[in-house]
């Protein structure tokens, strides 16, 4: 069909030329004044949120709509792929409408919606920043403003073979790379384990390699982006930090195929047994701990802080945060609503429900929900060091040309001095512009 | 295509076209203009308007800055030329180049496959013998199938534990950067879209009247004789409009590197990803010159092929006549 068009392409064109040359001239827009919004409107909103798939939402919202007769919520799902929630934020946000009220966006947007104007920033009085987790909280923030409420939180976890490191000799969990390595060996010389692999994280060229690489560095005492907000990944830290992948993939301790790895191919070889270490989010822990036979390791493995070159690694910063939309209508119910889905006592039975990690500190530290979760301390301290990736306001650009650059480096395409070099200019030219 | 058929096409553009009716009373084209004009309004409007608006956002370049005292985006948008002279240097150049080759191979070499498949399974289902409509059916199920559908499957296919590295007893990493990424592209298209091509050559071939064959077989024609001089020149109109059709979609394969492949993967980009990647993240004028770019691109490819080999498009019975 869109051959027919090709038709009429010459005619277009001229026509269209005729028309943009005559309306020549310059537009200005943006920069207005970053003060909180008003919240004044009550009634019926929206909540924008990513395909739920624990199936929870709809009856915290049916909770809400119980008590709140006139100020009815309605639950918008958006495609359950992170990009296309983006694109359809953006798109909403773009055309100024006001169909979505309050936006759950992941904590990387959070930057890019705020410096564009999509979100209004919140009255900071009104939310209890100082009782959730420092990095959780930081990502909520925007210049020292903050425009979204922190909801959900993630950290990038190790996963371990216990059974196998026990049968090894070896009694605790690796704390840098090396260790990781001499235990990986060690398993690997005992009968019949000749052909485990030693460590996976995510390595295929999407956003879980951004997380990959950025953890790498971070673990390695490095940054890829500092307080400055200048990228600083011409450093030897740096350096050691993506070597660690490019090594482990050359050397063959991570396994070949790991290059092709998502979180789902990744839990899939671990859940087969076929991995000693792997490196992935909380979600797993559910998954792997499963008894119906999906697991062939269940029972078998345990969890700690990923390891780094002189010690614990600083894990990458993964959740959501809630943000309210600048063109919505209603906004005050939509204020109340965040508070409400935010509290405590919500996000206690989130977690009980969906086994999605709040940001409540206090809640990590409930002995009924430790017994339930039981990765819940390992993932206090992991993300007591966690990291956010580069609060970048072109995060679009920003993580293209890291992964870029990373996939280079990995593939043996680039030296990891060159691919470094290369981003270290790259992001310079994104975050100068 | 062999050159006698375009030789044969050449000649036909210079003759005067007999499908078209002798002459048209005065009042008769008004009066069709008039019964006309609410389709091409609809036309305009949904074809039209935003072929236009897309070609105005491609003029446009806009420069953004953060303000340091608030951090929020201040985009300033001038009309210039930027966005197609930036697609010829530089990084985005390398990208443009790169993106341009990956969608030119892929529509040369699977157009290539698919045809020579496609009239492979026509004439086979054009066969009369025992379950005919079981092969038939067959043959159409990847044509039925969505695309974003067929390239899941593919994945698993050709994941590194899939049953394309067992039954090849080794272990290929198809969806990293590399050739045979781009091999498993066009195995995934070419297993989709040549019952598309069989499809439509089978409704020329059953056209064929059968005495052409019977006489061809009286003069002691062989098989590949029959094939090259009867079955060819005859299907030839239905085969040109498929191979065209095929090659419109396949110049602007966007679906099924997305999600066979990954988005980000250089081995495989092609123009309508690379317009996809720039939407994304927000630089809508570059992207509106990509896809102008690629919109011309195709324009020239269907008019030289339709010019080459008279591709009977509009159903003026340009090819027919003669026969």
């Amino acid at each position: 069909m869109r051959g027919r068009r090709g038709f009429a392409a010459p005619i277009a064109v001229a026509g269209v030329l005729t028309v943009l040359l005559a309306g020549c001239g310059g537009s200005k827009s943006g920069g207005s004044s970053a003060t909180p919004g008003a919240f004044g409107g009550k009634g019926a909103f929206t909540f924008a949120t990513g395909k739920d798939t624990s199936g929870y939402l709809p009856s915290a919202v049916e909770k809400w709509n119980s008590s709140h007769a006139n100020e009815q919520v309605r639950l918008i799902e958006l495609p359950e792929s992170a990009d296309q929630q983006r694109q359809q934020m953006i798109q909403n946000a773009q055309t100024k409408s006001d169909a979505y009220t309050i936006l759950n966006v992941d904590v990387v947007w959070t930057a890019e919606f705020a410096a564009n104007g999509w979100i209004e920033q919140l009255p900071a009085d009104q939310f209890p920043t100082d009782k959730i987790l420092k990095g959780p909280a930081a990502t909520a923030k925007y210049f020292n403003k903050l425009y979204a409420a922190p909801y959900l939180t993630d950290a990038g976890l190790l996963y371990y073979r216990k059974d196998l490191l026990d049968a090894a000799g070896i009694t605790s969990a690796p704390k840098t790379w090396d260790d990781m390595k001499t235990a990986c060996q060690k398993v690997q010389a005992q009968p019949g384990n000749a052909s485990l692999g030693c460590y996976a994280g995510q390595f295929e060229k999407y956003e879980g390699l951004t997380c990959n690489f950025s953890e790498a560095i971070d673990s390695a005492g490095a940054q890829v982006i500092d307080d400055q907000g200048k990228p600083v990944l011409n450093t030897p830290a740096a350096k050691s930090g993506l070597d660690f992948l490019v090594d482990g993939l050359k050397s063959g301790l991570f396994p070949k195929d790991s290059i092709t790895y998502k979180e789902e191919e990744g839990r899939r070889a671990f859940q087969d047994g076929k991995l000693i270490f792997h490196r992935n989010w909380p979600y797993v822990y559910g998954k792997a701990s499963a008894t119906d036979g999906s697991s062939k390791i269940a029972g078998k493995f345990g969890v700690a802080q990923i390891p780094g070159l002189s010690g614990a690694g600083k894990p990458t910063l993964g959740g959501h945060n809630l943000a309210i939309s600048k063109f919505a209508k209603n906004k005050g119910s939509a204020l109340e609503f965040l508070k409400f889905l935010t509290s405590e006592a919500e996000e206690k039975t989130h977690l009980q429900k969906t086994s999605e990690a709040p940001v409540w500190a206090s809640l990590y530290d409930d002995p009924d929900l430790i017994k339930q979760f039981g990765y819940l301390p390992t993932l206090k301290g992991s993300l007591d060091g966690a990291i956010g990736r580069p609060a970048i306001v072109k995060y679009g650009d920003a993580t293209t040309a890291i992964q870029e650059e990373a996939y280079a480096a990995l593939t043996g395409t680039k030296t990891s001095d060159q691919a470094l070099k290369d981003l270290q200019a790259k992001l310079t030219t994104i975050i100068g512009k | 295509m062999t050159t006698t058929t375009s030789v044969e096409a050449a000649a036909t553009g210079e003759k005067p076209q007999p499908g078209r009716p002798p002459g048209r009373k005065e009042g008769v084209g008004r009066f069709a203009v008039l019964l006309l004009s609410p389709s091409l309004l609809v036309l305009l409007l949904v074809i039209g308007y935003p072929i236009v608006s897309a070609l105005r956002l491609s003029f446009v370049k806009t420069t953004d800055g953060v303000n340091p005292d608030t951090g929020l985006v201040e985009h300033t948008s001038v009309f210039s030329l930027d966005n197609y002279t930036n697609i010829f240097k530089g990084e985005t150049g390398a990208a443009f180049r790169n993106a341009f080759w990956n969608t030119t191979s892929f529509t040369i070499v699977t157009v290539i496959l698919e045809t020579t498949i496609g009239v492979c399974m026509a004439l086979v289902m054009n066969r009369a013998f025992k379950g005919r409509g079981l092969v038939r059916a067959s043959i159409l199920v990847p044509w039925a199938i969505p695309t974003a559908i067929s390239a899941l499957l593919w994945r698993w296919i050709f994941s590194s534990q899939g049953i394309a590295n067992d039954l090849l007893g080794r272990t290929v990493l198809w969806s990293a950067e590399g050739f045979q990424s781009w091999l498993s592209v066009v195995i995934a298209d070419t297993w989709k879209t040549a019952p598309f091509i069989g499809l439509l050559v089978l409704a020329g071939l059953q056209v064929i009247p059968a005495e052409v064959y019977e006489a061809a077989k009286m003069d002691g024609s062989g098989a590949w004789r029959t094939f090259f001089r009867i079955t060819i020149p005859l299907v030839k109109p239905a085969l040109v409009v498929a191979v065209l059709f095929r090659m419109l979609d396949v110049l602007r394969m966007f679906d099924l590197p997305f999600v066979l492949v990954g988005p980000q993967k250089k081995s495989t980009q092609t123009l309508s990803l690379l317009a996809y990647n720039d939407m994304t993240n927000l630089h809508y004028g570059p992207a509106a010159a990509y896809a102008t770019i690629l919109f011309i691109y195709v324009a020239v490819v269907a008019y030289v092929f339709v010019r080459l080999l008279g591709a009977d498009i509009v159903g003026r019975g340009v090819a027919a006549k003669g026969r």
